[in-house]
């Protein structure tokens, strides 16, 4: 089985919320508060430990395309997307993980393994999207799964399945980026310039995600970070300062204990 | 095994399928400005990028106190051992002892599954710090219990005296690796401090380890513990200074930190208090060495909460990244 992934093509996507309705379905994911958050549609807030899928609503006074108001000249457009774990070509959580429960699957995927897990949060902190969180109620990490179960079952994964306009398109990965460079050709031909592909690119800071998506707006709009860059591509140079530091606290002691003091104490 | 919609039976190829619509597309074709006078955003309802850290401060910044002091102690006991000064190492050890065993409790306090500690001895894993750290500790914690338990004891010496020297070259290994396990991370003050961290770290277990010798030791064998912790404290500080200078506008979390600045106060009035009267008043070298000590807890906890203000607030993520991608 090759690389399989998402492209989420927001530019489609109505907000009806049926992907996480069918992710916490599918996956058992439970019910983490019911608040009314005043942010336009959107009280899921983000993804975390119990919510994998989140649909985020920003509502902004600018057209879209060619779009008509309407009223007056009142511009008015939605933004709309469903985010998710993006599965990172180097993900930080599995670099991190110090059991071994975060691990690449055949599908090229990222899955917690909940009985190896021991909660130690490591994962929560380095993901740079802010996707894996550490579940309440069994003390452990909890993250998409890119319905792991389904795949092995030769199934897509549920969210795709139940979403009813395509935006969110499953398949081999190499195909799904060939087929949003087509779209994203499509959509600005159409008349939105402000498209652009996230994540679609082996050369970010993550070496490309296998969750990526077609935007209208800059990434922050949506609540994703413009330039992640998975924290162990720094490692190397921190392990070296650490060293440096630790032999340098281990020769300070020891010359700050040499008889050259002795005669003024 | 790919995606489609399998709701729309017709199967007319010259319709549009769903994933072909192209919103904004209809309207008459005037010219219309993308983007007018623009509010700007920024971030999403002023929501954080990241997930904040499950780690609780206590335990956690906590911890980094606590294993700081007790590698740059099972050092100094070392050193002490070997330079003929019986009641410095003696204080070094038993600080090691009683501070490892606070750090296991937290570091095991603070897991999710508790009973599942022993997971992390599955794998080693040089990506990831808190693997390494496991097994630095794994190496260093019996040799320091060793060594504790032999002097107080009083029984099999040579092998006291052999666990004090090896849990004296593990020490710094145990000090300085907490801050590679804090900058691995995606946070953005404590990442972007990478290249400081370790030596503000190292400095600050030095001048808790010393300001405890200079506290618990009798004035004749304190020499080194005074040395040493004037030596970490201008560490700590050469290294803090550097440290929010090169970080720039995402070191105002750090330099906002009052917790920090009372770090930095104490730690350098006990080290500058040490080496002068210290030397010669057995009160004011046990007042300098417990500013010492509450010094390097104040700057330990003070990093913790800067890094958690700067997971927290959007444009410290947004911003740094903007600022490199430009
Ligand atoms: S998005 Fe975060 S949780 Fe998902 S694979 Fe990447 S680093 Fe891991
Ligand atoms: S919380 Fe679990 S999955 Fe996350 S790093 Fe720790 S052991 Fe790994």
């Amino acid at each position: 089985m090759g690389r399989v992934g998402f492209f989420t093509d927001t530019s489609i996507c109505i907000g009806c919320k049926a992907c996480e309705v069918a992710c916490k379905e599918w996956n058992a994911v439970p019910e983490d508060g019911l608040a009314f958050t005043g942010m336009s549609y959107d009280n899921t807030v983000s993804l975390g430990a119990d919510t994998w899928r989140h649909v985020a609503f920003v509502e902004q006074r600018r057209p879209l395309g060619h779009q008509e108001p309407g009223v007056g000249d009142m511009d008015f457009r939605w933004l709309m997307a469903s985010d998710v774990c993006k599965h990172c070509t180097e993900a930080a959580c599995l670099d991190v993980c110090p059991t071994g429960s975060l691990f690449r699957t055949e599908f090229g995927t990222v899955v917690v393994q909940q009985d190896v897990c021991n909660g130690c949060g490591y994962c929560v902190p380095a993901c740079p999207f802010g996707v894996i969180g550490k579940r309440e109620s069994s003390g452990v990490a909890a993250k998409c799964t890119m319905c792991y179960d389904r795949l092995g079952d030769g199934q897509e994964p549920a969210c795709a399945k139940t979403c009813p306009t395509d935006s969110i398109q499953f398949g081999d990965l190499d195909e799904l980026r060939e087929r949003a460079e087509r779209r994203l050709g499509q959509v600005r031909e159409a008349g939105t310039a402000s498209a652009r592909l996230y994540g679609h690119d082996p050369g970010d800071g993550v070496g490309g995600m296998g969750a990526f998506f077609l935007l209208l707006d800059e990434p922050e709009v949506y609540g994703l970070p413009p330039g992640p860059v998975v924290t162990t591509r720094d490692l190397p140079s921190m392990w070296r300062h650490a060293g440096v530091a630790a032999f340098a606290l281990l020769a300070g002691v020891t010359a700050m204990a040499l008889p050259i003091w002795r005669r003024r104490g | 095994m790919t995606s489609q919609t399998d709701v729309r039976l017709d199967g007319a190829a010259e319709l549009r399928t769903e994933r072909e619509a192209t919103p904004g597309s209809a309207g008459d074709r005037r010219e219309r400005p993308e983007a007018g006078p623009e509010k700007v955003y920024d971030s999403y309802y002023g929501r954080p990028v990241l997930n904040e850290p499950t780690w609780q401060e206590h335990d956690i910044a906590g911890y980094l106190f606590l294993g700081g002091l007790a590698g740059a102690s099972s050092t100094l006991a070392a050193v002490a051992e070997l330079t003929g000064r019986p009641r410095l190492a003696r204080v070094g050890r038993v600080a090691a002892l009683c501070a490892l065993g606070g750090s296991f409790y937290s570091l095991i306090h603070d897991l999710g599954r508790p009973e599942r500690f022993i997971n992390m001895l599955r794998v080693f894993k040089v990506t990831s710090p808190m693997s390494v750290g496991t097994w630095i500790l794994t190496a260093y914690g019996p040799q320091a219990v060793c060594a504790g338990a032999a002097d107080l004891s009083g029984r099999l010496p040579r092998l006291g005296r052999a666990a004090t020297v090896g849990a004296g070259l593990a020490g710094p290994a145990v000090a300085t690796y907490t801050a590679a396990l804090i900058c691995d991370t995606a946070v953005p003050a404590w990442h972007e401090g990478f290249r400081e961290m370790p030596f503000l770290f190292a400095g600050s277990a030095a001048a808790a380890a010393g300001g405890l010798g200079m506290l618990a030791a009798p004035l004749s064998e304190a020499g080194p513990a005074r040395r040493v912790a004037m030596l970490g404290a201008a560490v700590e500080c050469v290294a803090a200074t550097r440290m929010e200078r090169r970080l720039g506008p995402l070191a105002e979390p750090l330099k906002r930190s009052r917790l920090l600045r009372a770090g930095e106060a104490l730690s350098l009035a006990g080290a500058l208090a040490g080496v002068t009267v210290g030397r010669r008043s057995r009160i004011a070298a046990v007042a300098a060495g417990a500013a010492l000590l509450a010094g390097s807890a104040c700057t330990r906890f003070g990093i913790f909460r800067a890094g958690m203000e700067s997971a927290n607030d959007p444009k410290y993520t947004v911003q740094w990244q903007r600022r490199r991608l430009s």
